[in-house]
């Protein structure tokens, strides 16, 4: 095994430039001097690599919206070191199978590590919980129906306690269908002002509440997707107040824009759940800094230009920006988070939710490593992305803390030149 | 080229961009236009040489035939591009479709679409001038224009009105399109419906109250407008019956009688007789329901002339 010593780079919190030196996929010391291959970290400071709880890679099934290649490569290059992947693709993710051949592929290509999600039901269905065990045997590492909305409780109550009996969390998208109902957009004056159909906050927060009694119940371990709204917010803060096992997350995109990006017609912004209000925004962030919410996720949702040119009606819904996820938050956000928070939020938060050993950067510990800039700004150009999804709301903002080079397993998986 | 001509809108998708004296003097073109049309040679040479696309993603006979005599009156060329049921309806290649009518050199397109913001799609890829007639739920401007006409022709002004607009407010472009007009044209909007049909959100538009009464809607109005129920409401919930609604919403002599005293039916069709509107009121003296339909094609005549003459 190789080793590899990045030069000129600072610990979060320092000015001081050190080396680190990695073989064998661990770090293997600090200012060892120049050992085996020497790439010059220019200054940037260095953290573990970040970890996605909720990426869309498409494969198998919807290879022209995003493979492995090109998801996990836009994963590196958006500092990611750990991805895990959502089942809902074609077929869907609940075969221990297609579990391990996800794994081998992605072990293969050197680039971001993948960790995939397996669904909670057969195909996804809600109806009959998918071979639980089987599935965490083959390599799965969170249980989800994500992209459908469990709408029959009682089998999620009875998903939660096998998944609890198994040591796994299960993750919900928790929106009432039948009151998100034909909704494409935040319900409010902005959709009623549009003339489009709306899904109300109440279809999440609804949810949440039922989900968390479920909880409440069977003592099982929870993580809620992608909150968008101050209430739903709210409930699982209350609910944490009660000791339940219950986290979250939120996603940029929700931090970030709001409904009135839909004034534009642009299908870009049709993600689900919807943009919400600034109101809502503002109190995801408050969640942020108060501790609910316990991680960021991006549920980078590839699709094709084509049918993100759609009509808001008939456009599918997501966006895909797992690339730019950290110099969006860095550059809207670092004053308000500061630089440890940040960080915590998209490395050791994510694993904590997972249950996996916090990510650090002491002798020993894995060499997946992440290397910041966190002053140079630089334009979002989408033409650049490694993710099949060439599009972002942010292409030609002006952002800086870009990676510069992502490490996974001791290997250089994204190198940044210039 | 003057200020006011660099600031003419270039499109009419809604009014946003529209003042009220740019408005004003599209209502008062359209006496000119209906003078055309009086004339036993109904055509005027105002766009020779230039071709208008009807693309219409979503059926609709009476708005195509309005829109295409206009332009055909104004003796400009006429395209129809008709998706219908195919899978262009489903929006899959709006972009593509676009594009290729550009490439043949079409000079302004009049867009009909089952989604909302369908046209200013079409306005960003043609890079042409677009009419919006009816994307979704969102706005049907020349059926509003035609309807503030009407009322204006009856009334000389729409300063100080009240305009009661009475049905499915939700699912409603006619009603969307009226509630940005007519306030701005000075007269007062008040939307009325069953709760379900009735998004309390668009009590915040600037001129509109919003009313679950019939009762109270019509009130001192001077115009009472009652818009298509779609039978499938019913299935998808809004409604317990058919009949209730024929019962508590319909526009009949018997709430026309609570109005001002000359106030005027509309409607913005197709209508379902005897359910949102009684026969009696649709073919009785009050009903300028014929007349609206007539004052369409006027409308839409200076629209188009509005947004394609004097430009390059």
């Amino acid at each position: 095994m190789t080793q590899l010593t990045i030069t000129n780079i600072k610990r979060p919190g320092s000015d001081q430039l050190e080396s680190v030196t990695v073989e064998n996929g661990v770090i293997q010391g600090w200012n060892l001097g120049e050992v085996g291959e020497v790439i010059d970290g220019r200054g940037g400071t260095v953290a573990p690599a970040l970890i996605e709880l909720h990426a869309h890679l498409r494969e198998p099934g919807q290879t022209e919206k995003e493979d492995l290649a090109s998801g996990l490569a836009a994963a590196a290059a958006g500092g990611y070191g750990t991805v895990v992947s959502m089942p809902n693709t074609s077929p869907v993710v609940d075969d221990p199978a297609i579990v391990q051949a996800l794994i081998e592929r992605a072990d293969g290509l050197g680039l971001a590590r993948l960790k995939p999600a397996a669904a909670l039901t057969k195909g996804q269905q809600g109806e009959q919980l998918a071979e639980l065990t089987y599935l965490k045997e083959a390599g799965a590492v969170m249980f989800t129906d994500d992209g459908r909305t469990n709408e029959n409780a009682r089998v999620l109550r009875l998903g939660l306690e096998y998944a609890r009996s198994l040591g796994m969390v299960v993750s919900v998208h928790a929106e009432d269908a039948s009151l998100r109902a034909d909704g494409v957009m935040n319900e409010g004056p902005v959709s009623e002002e549009l003339g489009l159909p709306g899904n109300p906050a109440a279809a999440e927060a609804a949810r949440v509440a039922r989900d968390l009694e479920i909880v409440a119940q069977t003592g099982a371990r929870l993580h809620v997707q992608h909150l968008s709204t101050a209430r739903a917010l709210d409930l699982v803060r209350e609910a944490k107040g009660r000791g339940l096992p219950v986290t979250c997350e939120v996603c940029p995109h929700h931090l970030t824009l709001t409904d009135e990006a839909l004034r534009s017609f642009d299908a870009i912004y049709k993600v689900a759940p919807p943009l919400r209000t600034q109101a809502d925004a503002d109190h995801l962030l408050e969640g942020l800094l108060d501790g609910t919410v316990d991680c960021l996720a991006t549920d980078h949702a590839p699709h094709t230009r084509a049918e993100k040119e759609r009509d808001l009606l008939s456009a599918p819904s997501g966006i895909a920006y797992i690339e730019i996820a950290f110099p969006l938050m860095w550059t809207r956000f670092g004053e308000r988070l500061g630089l440890e928070k940040l960080l915590d939020l998209m490395t050791a938060a994510p694993a904590r939710v997972m249950g996996w050993p916090e990510p650090t950067l002491e002798e020993g510990a894995p060499a997946d490593l992440v290397v910041l800039n966190l002053e140079t700004e630089r334009e979002v150009n989408p033409a650049e992305f490694r993710s099949k999804a060439k599009f972002t709301p942010w292409a030609g903002e002006t952002l800086k803390g870009w990676p510069t080079l992502t490490v996974v397993g001791g290997k250089v998986a994204f190198r940044r030149e210039g | 080229m003057t200020a006011s001509t660099l600031s003419r809108p270039r499109h009419l998708l809604d009014f946003q961009g529209w003042s009220r004296e740019r408005l004003t003097a599209l209502l008062d073109n359209a006496d000119t236009m209906g003078q055309v049309l009086d004339r036993p040679v109904k055509k005027v040479p105002a766009l020779q040489g230039l071709t208008v696309c009807t693309a219409f993603f979503e059926n609709s006979t009476r708005t195509r035939v309005s829109f295409e005599l206009a332009a055909r009156r104004m003796s400009a060329d006429v395209v129809s591009f008709a998706a219908g049921a195919s899978s262009l309806s489903k929006g899959e290649s709006l972009r593509d479709t676009v594009e290729v009518l550009t490439a043949y050199k079409v000079d302004a397109y009049v867009v009909r679409h089952h989604a909302a913001g369908a046209a200013h799609l079409v306005a960003r890829y043609s890079g042409k001038p677009v009419i919006n007639a009816g994307d979704g739920r969102r706005a049907h401007p020349t059926q509003a224009l035609l309807d503030a006409y009407t009322v204006r022709q009856e009334f000389g002004t729409l300063e100080g009105l009240t305009v009661a607009i009475i049905g499915d407010v939700r699912h409603s472009r006619v009603a969307r399109s009226n509630a940005e007009l007519l306030p701005r044209l000075g007269a007062r909007v008040v939307l009325c419906g069953p709760a379900t049909l009735l998004p309390p959100d668009l009590a915040r538009l600037p001129g509109v109250t919003l009313t679950t009464d019939p009762r109270e809607a019509v009130r001192g109005a001077h115009a009472v407008m009652a818009l298509r129920l779609q039978q499938e409401r019913m299935d998808a919930g809004y409604l317990a019956s058919l009949q209730e609604y024929a019962d508590t919403y319909q526009v009949n002599e018997r709430l026309m009688a609570e109005a001002e005293s000359g106030a005027i039916a509309l409607h913005p069709g197709p209508m379902n007789r005897d359910l949102e509107i009684s026969s009696d009121t649709a073919d009785g003296p009050r009903s300028r329901i014929v007349r609206q339909v007539e004052n369409g094609q006027a409308v839409r005549m200076s629209v188009l002339y509005h947004l394609l003459v004097g430009r390059e």
